[in-house]
């Protein structure tokens, strides 16, 4: 029941975001059905490709009702195709990544944010502010040391709920780029938003 | 044949020449290698947080925390017959992943692990004779059990041996 309830919340947000993100785009997103995932640090990273998979990451802090940290992890060619496609540039490799390519995807992520926070937010009734997202391009185990770190004060494990984008190339169906959204909620806002569903944990 | 010996976070490992220890992605956690050069007996420790004092939940974990991962490690290489006092301490990671000025407890995170393992490595009196700490990046650790040397590896900035 609470994990239908947080996939549904997924679904929502990362609907919203993925229409946004497909508006500014002007391609097609599809999405996967979130997955709620409760993990050992040491296991996250393995559903990214290993802890040394090259990545973008945009962290962003949630607070007001609801506190915790969003986390967009995009794969390279997703990143690529983002900037490319925002830019009209033809960057294949982030060793040519300056200044406005980065702030391009950070203005990205925020939008994404914004769209699937909102949503939530109208969802539940509750008050949720979002932070301007931080962007760090590095190994995914080094970027995700960072939540890791935050809860790591907590518990020994991060809940996460984790929803899959794929956009499809303009070339139909050859490339598909993926990216990631981790929801991580601190347990006290998990449970306003459950009591906000009328759902007690 | 040497093997390879994962050490995950918040975890920590020893092995004798000719064998290697590797830890993945240190961000802001810190990787503690301690090397016996007589005995060629290597420890390698993955720590996430300073300090187990300031933490209200269970103290299980004492492999997470600076103050309590290293003493564990020192004592986990003596048994094995390795000497406190011929240790040598090199370390790297603790990070600053992300610029971002907003959560300023997580943005100073990997300089205070890095002062809490220095001051608890300064307590054992065992010295630091190499040091790849601090910057913005994340770095993967080898320590060759064989000749104590740390090999840092990095995402798009090249390797480095200590």
């Amino acid at each position: 029941m609470c994990l239908d309830a947080l996939r549904e919340i997924g679904n929502i947000g990362s609907g919203n975001a993925a229409s946004a993100l497909s508006c500014m785009l002007s391609r097609l997103v599809n999405i996967q059905v979130p997955k709620i995932r409760i993990l050992d640090y040491n296991e996250v990273s393995d559903n990214f490709g290993g802890p040394e998979t090259l990545m973008v990451g945009l962290l962003l802090s949630m607070n007001g009702e609801v506190n915790g940290m969003m986390m967009f992890l995009l794969h390279k060619d997703f990143a690529h195709m983002t900037i490319n496609s925002l830019l009209g540039s033809d960057l294949q490799d982030f060793s040519e990544v300056g200044e406005m390519e980065l702030s391009a995807i950070k203005e990205v992520g925020n939008i994404m944010a914004a769209s699937y926070i909102n949503a939530i937010a109208s969802l539940t009734n509750l008050k949720i502010n979002i932070t301007v997202p931080d962007i760090c391009i590095d190994m995914v185990g080094a970027i995700l040391s960072v939540p890791a770190i935050h809860y790591a004060n907590i518990s020994d494990k991060i809940i996460f709920i984790e929803n899959q984008f794929d956009a499809a190339n303009e070339s139909a169906d050859v490339q598909h780029a993926q990216s990631h959204v981790l929801m991580i909620p601190d347990v006290e806002s998990l449970n306003k938003i459950m009591d906000s569903l009328g759902i007690g944990l | 044949m040497s093997q390879t010996v994962t050490v995950g976070i918040s975890d920590l490992n020893v092995v004798r020449a000719p064998n290697v220890l590797v830890t993945y992605a240190l961000g802001s956690c810190v990787g503690i290698c301690l090397y016996d050069p007589m005995a060629k007996i290597a420890g390698l420790s993955h720590i996430m947080l300073p300090s187990s004092a300031e933490m209200a939940s269970i103290k299980t974990q004492v492999y997470k925390f600076a103050d309590t991962a290293i003493v564990a490690l020192v004592k986990k290489m003596e048994s094995m017959g390795a000497r406190t006092i011929r240790m040598k301490a090199k370390i790297a990671g603790g990070a600053q992943m992300f610029a971002g000025g907003g959560n300023s407890s997580l943005a100073s995170i990997g300089q205070r692990n890095v002062a809490a393992v220095k001051a608890e490595l300064a307590r054992l009196r065992i010295p630091i004779i190499a040091e790849d700490t601090g910057k913005n990046y994340g770095r993967t650790l080898y320590l060759d059990a064989g000749d104590g040397s740390m090999r840092i590896k990095s995402v798009n900035r090249g390797e480095w041996v200590w």
